[in-house]
């Protein structure tokens, strides 16, 4: 809902999905707004079930059937909420990208490296022999891969975790997309190995001035890459900014309670009890009336109007929203006075 | 039994596995997860193993229990040698050490209810006829959950409850030690400060003794009083906590510290990266000489021919490196 002059790259408005289960309709997204622009990397944070991944499936047009989507997403003026998989095609893969967590289960294992990117460049453009190994060793190299004339022949399981995971980046970046949605890319890599990936991944913004969606629980990954933030709650957008006003001031409970609560490596802490988030994750299925954190919410006022009405995001300083009815409780408050209050 | 004096002493710990191929899957080689690993864990206190996948930091913790019998060293707990002790003896020794397992959705048996799963080590060590039911209902109040979910299931559970109901299980014969294999990383963000709390009372009230298993950096620092790096089966570096992580002396100690994400931007665009080159050698084949020695940017030829004995080099804190020194 942040209002530029300039088009967006991604426009997405009041985009809701829901599923049927046996249970009832399950809404894993909800009402979610928001805008990529040219050449930024906007971190999207939330915990399992909050409607990260789910929003971007939704835009790609890779939900199953039964799924009932609602609203907007305008890539470069042009919706595509409904678009025929015929017309999506030639987007998606192409003008959008997506790296997925797993890089095992994303490659194929009876090809090699280079015929797989191959494979994504010719789908979408007619190359030469020549321009396409020559295009496919320039990839391999911008992901740092060594020696990549000989590792573009090798198979995926002679390559090790790390550099699947690069060979995937370079095969999502083949056709130079102007988005890249990157899903968790990192989660399920050691620490030095997802700096690396962070390091290629910030390379190759820099060279090919794509946008970056990167989707994440990890806080960390967030203040280190993103320049603008959207935090995510029970498939509602409840917070987002400019990542330096996210974390200083975080306007939203859920923001502030979960930026309290992290131990820190540069810090000591040890005795010292953290900032501890009541209670749990809702379920979907079961979401609370009103402001969906309202049970975990300690400046929550109930039932009027927290447990009762859903609150609008409202603008709390430049680029900065937070859709919660007690904003003006939080001004000024930070996540360490947070921690030092609930101590005393 | 005595009450002075480390509560743990682990000496020259080795633990091999065969390299199985072939038809007949005969025995081809051999692979130490754990190659060497000596280290003290005094009482009432949390003693961190830190490291990526593969490192043997979970297999160490396993040879504490001997859940997997180690190859070669010494495990003595409270003075008592674990591995030559007796099945019996064994049986007694494992109630004094209980295991919390990283899963929780893994690591609790589905059609029991959560008063059985809590109930079964009581029962299998006989403990369960004077009054095990009530025993049962304050474990669970203990870690923060409902007394009366005695008769639920953990599909009925979320994650960090799932995790509280493997910690209340593993108290319910009143150990001293408890390895803690990964207890937070699986959980929800918003939740694994609950946990961390609890793990952190319990130890306070009940005296208990922590080994914590972990790749959270963040959260090592946070628990531990003493701390040890494991690359490739072997402590590179370790001490006192705030001493290695402020004083880190270890070229690979300094690359993980520095590749861990710390959740505040004006920090992180201040902060350099130490990006290791390549990925964790084969343990199948480790280097000669010091084991890190193929991806350090210190690395001279003596690094290749002589392995760096782990010792107090002058940084407060012993270091496994020809070229230890604390990075400016």
């Amino acid at each position: 809902m942040s209002e530029g002059s300039a088009e967006p790259l991604l426009e997405v408005r009041d985009l809701s999905v829901v599923f049927p289960t046996d249970e009832g309709p399950l809404q894993a997204v909800d009402n979610v707004s928001f805008r990529v622009e040219e050449h930024e990397v906007l971190g999207v944070v939330g915990e399992s079930g909050s409607g990260k991944t789910v929003t971007q499936l939704a835009i790609l047009g890779l939900l199953p059937t039964r799924a009932t989507i609602t609203g907007s997403a305008r890539f470069r003026g042009r919706e595509l909420i409904g678009l025929p998989d015929d017309e999506m095609r030639p987007i998606r893969g192409n003008e959008i990208a997506i790296i997925f967590q797993d890089a095992l289960a994303a490659l194929n294992p009876v090809h090699t490296i280079g015929d797989q990117i191959a494979e994504a460049i010719s789908v979408h453009h007619d190359t030469t022999d020549r321009e396409m190994r020559e295009r496919i060793i320039e990839l391999l190299d911008l992901v740092g891969i060594p020696n990549p004339s000989e590792r573009a022949d090798q198979y995926p399981h002679e390559y090790s975790g790390g550099m699947r995971q690069r060979a995937m980046i370079a095969m999502s970046i083949a056709n130079d997309p102007a988005l890249l949605i990157a899903d968790e890319p990192t989660t399920a890599l050691d620490v030095t190995l997802q700096a690396q990936v962070l390091e290629v991944l910030e390379r190759v913004q820099d060279r090919t001035n794509s946008s970056i969606v990167m989707i994440t629980h990890d806080l960390g990954v967030v203040a280190g890459i993103a320049e603008r933030v959207v935090v995510m709650y029970a498939g509602r957008r409840v917070e987002e900014a400019p990542v330096d006003d996210l974390f200083e001031t975080p306007s939203h409970p859920y923001s502030l309670g979960l930026l309290a609560s992290l131990p820190r490596l540069d810090q000591r802490s040890h005795g010292q009890r953290l900032y501890r988030i009541k209670g749990q994750p809702p379920s979907l299925v079961d979401r609370p009336l009103g402001c969906a954190f309202h049970p975990r919410c300690e400046f929550a006022t109930v039932p009027d109007p927290c447990a009762t009405q859903v609150p609008e995001a409202r603008e709390v300083g430049p680029g900065h929203f937070s859709a919660c009815h007690h904003t003006d409780q939080l001004v000024g408050l930070t996540p360490a006075q947070l921690r030092e209050r609930a101590a005393t | 039994m005595s009450r002075e004096g480390p509560i743990l002493e682990i000496d020259g710990l080795v633990k091999d596995y065969a390299i199985r191929g072939g038809l007949f899957r005969r025995a081809v080689g051999e692979v130490s997860a754990v190659a060497g690993v000596s280290f003290l864990v005094e009482r009432g206190r949390t003693f961190s193993l830190v490291g990526e996948s593969g490192c043997g930091k979970s297999t160490t913790g396993r040879c504490i229990l001997r859940l997997v019998s180690p190859t070669a060293g010494s495990i003595r707990f409270d003075g008592i040698d674990v591995i030559a002790a007796s099945k019996r003896d064994l049986r007694r020794l494992r109630r004094r050490m209980q295991i919390v397992y990283q899963d929780p959705y893994a690591s609790l048996n589905p059609r029991l209810t959560v008063g059985a799963i809590i109930a079964d080590p009581l029962q299998v060590h006989g403990l369960w006829r004077d009054g095990g039911k009530q025993r049962v209902e304050r474990l669970l109040e203990r870690v923060g959950l409902d007394p009366a979910h005695i008769n639920r299931y953990p599909h009925e559970f979320s994650g960090g409850q799932r995790q509280r109901i493997g910690i209340a299980r593993a108290l319910a014969l009143e150990p001293e030690l408890l390895i803690l294999d990964e207890p937070v990383s699986a959980l929800d963000v918003s939740i694994r400060a609950g946990v961390v709390n609890l793990l952190d009372d319990l130890q306070t009230e009940l005296g208990l003794t922590y080994v914590f298993i972990a790749h959270d950096l963040s959260v090592v620092r946070h628990m531990s009083d003493h701390v040890a790096v494991m690359y490739l089966g072997k402590i590179v570096e370790t001490g006192d906590c705030d001493s290695v992580y402020d004083r880190a002396a270890h070229p690979y100690t300094q690359a993980l510290l520095s590749a861990v994400p710390v959740p505040d931007p004006k920090v992180e665009r201040k902060r350099r990266r130490i990006l290791l080159e390549g990925d964790v050698p084969s343990p199948v084949n480790p280097p000669s000489g010091c084991r890190f020695r193929t991806r350090c940017w210190k690395a001279q030829s003596i690094c290749a021919q002589e392995e760096p004995e782990l010792v107090d080099r002058g940084h407060g804190h012993p270091v496994a490196c020809h070229f230890a020194e604390v990075a400016s």
